[in-house]
C-alpha cells in the first residue's frame, strides 16, 4: 500500500533528516515507527503527506508510492484525495472552531456528501463524548477529549490510510491505553494506520509490523511482536534495563518468548 | 441635539464604510498573514474603474464591472505576488504590498490629472430628512448596502465550507493543509472578498457629500486601517466595531471643531488615529483580537 525506498529528506539544503530509510505498510495493516526524538519519524510523515514544503524540506532522493503513484510532489490536497491522512503531532485541532466545525474542516478534502455523512456517523460512534459536545468549543477539551477529536477530524476524509504522529503525547497512561484501542477499532474498520509512537509499549502492542528509526534510518524492523521480544528494543523503547535481562517476555503482546527474533542487527546509539 | 443626531447618522454611515474596507482587511490578514497596505490604492482602482466604465456601460454595468475588476485585482496581486512569497517574514509581505501601493497610486494620480472625476450615481445628491435630521441619500444607501453586505459575510463566514475552511486555516494552517483544505485557494478567495468590499466601499465613498474621485481618496480609505487595528487585527467583528467607531469619532471631530478649535483645524482627520492609540494603549491586542497573534 505505502512503500518508501532509499528515502534521503534534508531541510533548508543542509540538515540531514532522513538518510535512506526504507519502509512497507500493506493493505488494512497496523504499521508503527518507533524512534527516539530527531530520527525522522515526523519526517517520514511528513514525506508522506506532502508537507514537507511547509517546513522547508525536501525528497532528495528515493521513492514514496501509495498503491503504485508517485507521492512526491503532491500537494497535501491531492495526497488527502488520495486517502492518506495525517493527523498531527501535538493534536493541532482548531480550539476556535466547535467540535461539529472541526469535523466538518476535517472532510473539505472531499466533495462527496454522503461519506462525509457517513464519515461522520462513524467518529461519533467511535466517540461519543464528542457527539455529547458537538457544539461546544473545542479548546475547552481535556488533552485526551482533544486526540480523540483530532483523530476523528482525519477520520472525515475517509481514508484508507490514517497516519499517527504520537498521539499519546502528553496523555495519562489510562487514557493511552484507550487511544490504543481506537486504533484497534479503526483498523477493524478497514483502515490501515501508520502509527509513529515513542510510547513504543502501546505501539507494539496494537501494530501488526513495526520499524525502528534511527537517525534517519531503519535500523530493525519485522513483526511487532518479535520485535517487542528483541534485547534492544526491549532495553530503548520498554524500559527494561540490562539487569533485567532474565525476564525476557514480550510486554504486553500475545507473542511467546520463545519466538527467535527475526533481525538480529543491535541499534548503533546507546547501546553499548 | 440635532446636530449631534445628525454627526451620530453621517459618523455611522462613515464608518459602515470604513467597516467594509476593514473586513476585507482582515480577512485578508487571516487567512495570507498580509497586512495590506495597498487597500487604499485597491480601493481608487476600483473607484476609478467605475468612472472610467460608467459611460460605456452605464451606471449599474460600470459599477458591476469595476467591483469585478477590483476583485481580480486583489487576485492578481495574491497570485502574481504573494504566493511566490509563502512563507516569508510578514513584515516582507507587508513592504511588498506597500510597494505594490505606490505603484498604483502614481498610475492613479497620473490617469486621474488634476480632474475631480464623478461617479454618476443614480441618486445623485438628494438629502433625505429623518424629522430635523439630514443625510444625503448616498450615505444612506451606503448604510443600508453595508449592513446586507455584512450580514452576508458574517452568515458565509460562519455557515460555508468556505468560512469554516478560512476559519481553520487562520487558526493553524499546516493543520488545514493536512485536512485537504487548499491554503493557496484560501487566500485567492480572500483577496478577492478583500478587493471587492474594498470597491463597493469605494462607490460610496466618493460619493455625495464626499468630492468625487481623486488620488486623495485612498488616504480617506487607508483610515479603515486604525480601525482594524483597534479592533483586533484578526478580528471580523472587530473590524465592524472598529469602522463605527472610526467613523463617529471623526465625524463628531469634525462637526465640532470649532469648540475643539484648541486642538487645531482639520483635527478629524486625525481622530481615527488618536481613537486607535488610545484603544492599544488599554488593550495592545485590539478589542476583540487575539492577546497572542505569532505562531510557530
Amino acid at each position: 500500500m505505502l512503500s518508501v525506498r532509499e528515502m534521503h529528506v534534508t531541510y533548508g539544503g543542509t540538515v540531514r533528516a532522513l538518510r535512506g530509510a526504507d519502509l512497507e505498510v500493506a493493505d488494512r495493516q497496523v504499521a508503527t515507527v518507533l524512534g527516539s526524538n530527531g530520527a525522522g519519524k515526523t519526517t517520514l510523515l511528513r514525506a508522506t503527506s506532502g508537507t514537507l514544503r511547509l517546513h522547508r524540506g525536501r525528497i532528495d532522493s528515493g521513492s514514496i508510492t501509495f498503491d503504485g503513484t508517485d507521492l512526491a510532489g503532491k500537494d497535501p490536497a491531492q495526497i488527502v484525495g488520495m486517502g492518506i491522512v495525517q493527523v498531527p503531532e501535538g493534536r493541532r485541532i482548531f480550539t476556535r472552531l466547535t467540535v461539529e466545525e472541526n469535523l466538518r474542516a476535517g472532510g473539505l478534502g472531499s466533495r462527496d456528501r454522503a461519506a462525509k455523512a457517513t464519515a461522520e456517523r462513524r467518529v461519533y460512534d467511535l466517540f461519543p463524548v464528542l457527539a455529547d459536545r458537538r457544539s461546544s468549543r473545542a479548546g475547552l477539551f481535556s488533552g485526551g477529549e482533544q486526540q480523540m477529536l483530532a483523530i476523528g477530524r482525519g477520520l472525515m476524509a475517509n481514508p484508507k490510510l490514517l497516519l499517527l504522529d504520537e498521539p499519546s503525547l502528553g496523555l495519562a497512561p489510562q487514557m493511552i491505553g484507550r487511544i490504543g484501542e481506537v486504533i484497534r477499532e479503526i483498523h477493524r474498520q478497514g483502515t490501515a494506520v501508520l502509527l509513529v509512537e515513542q510510547n513504543a509499549t502501546m505501539a507494539l502492542a496494537v501494530a501488526d509490523t513495526a520499524f525502528v528509526l534511527d537517525i534517519g534510518k531503519v535500523s530493525l524492523n519485522g513483526p511487532a511482536a518479535e520485535l517487542a521480544a528483541t534485547d534492544a528494543v526491549q532495553r530503548l523503547y520498554l524500559g527494561h534495563g540490562a539487569t533485567e535481562e532474565s525476564e525476557h517476555g514480550p510486554v504486553d503482546t500475545g507473542a511467546s518468548a520463545t519466538n527467535p527474533p527475526r533481525t538480529t542487527r543491535t541499534l548503533s546509539r546507546w547501546s553499548a | 441635539m440635532t446636530q449631534f443626531l445628525s454627526l451620530l447618522l453621517n459618523g455611522i454611515s462613515l464608518g459602515v464604510i470604513y467597516s467594509l474596507i476593514a473586513l476585507g482587511f482582515v480577512v485578508i490578514f487571516k487567512s495570507s498573514e498580509v497586512v495590506s497596505f495597498m487597500h487604499g490604492s485597491l480601493l481608487l482602482v476600483g473607484a476609478y474603474s467605475i468612472v472610467r466604465l460608467q459611460d460605456p456601460l452605464g451606471f449599474w454595468g460600470g459599477a458591476l464591472a469595476g467591483i469585478a475588476i477590483t476583485g481580480i485585482l486583489g487576485l492578481l496581486v495574491d497570485r502574481l505576488l504573494l504566493a511566490r512569497m509563502r512563507g516569508a517574514p510578514v513584515i516582507s509581505l507587508a513592504i511588498l504590498t506597500i510597494g505594490v501601493d505606490i505603484v498604483l497610486i502614481t498610475e492613479l494620480t497620473r490617469l486621474i490629472g488634476p480632474d475631480i472625476l464623478n461617479i454618476n450615481h443614480p441618486w445623485g445628491g438628494q438629502v433625505l430628512h429623518l424629522g430635523s435630521v439630514g443625510i444625503t441619500a448616498n450615505r444612506a444607501l451606503a448604510i443600508v448596502v453595508a449592513a446586507v453586505l455584512i450580514a452576508a459575510f458574517f452568515a458565509a463566514f460562519k455557515y460555508s465550507n468556505w468560512g469554516v475552511a478560512m476559519r481553520a486555516a487562520a487558526e493553524d494552517g499546516e493543520a488545514a493543509a493536512l485536512m485537504g483544505i487548499r491554503l493557496g485557494r484560501v487566500s485567492a478567495l480572500a483577496w478577492v472578498v478583500g478587493g471587492v468590499l474594498a470597491a463597493v466601499a469605494g462607490l460610496f465613498l466618493v460619493g455625495s457629500p464626499t468630492p468625487g474621485v481623486t488620488p486623495a481618496v485612498a488616504a480617506v480609505a487607508l483610515r479603515a486601517f486604525p480601525a482594524a487595528i483597534l479592533g483586533g487585527l484578526d478580528s471580523t467583528g472587530g473590524a465592524l466595531v472598529g469602522g463605527l467607531l472610526i467613523g463617529v469619532a471623526e465625524s463628531l471631530a469634525t462637526g465640532y471643531q470649532d469648540q475643539l478649535a484648541f486642538l487645531g483645524r482639520g483635527f478629524g482627520s486625525v481622530v481615527p488615529y488618536v481613537v486607535m492609540i488610545a484603544v492599544l494603549l488599554v488593550r495592545p491586542s485590539g478589542l476583540f483580537g487575539t492577546r497572542e497573534l505569532t505562531r510557530v
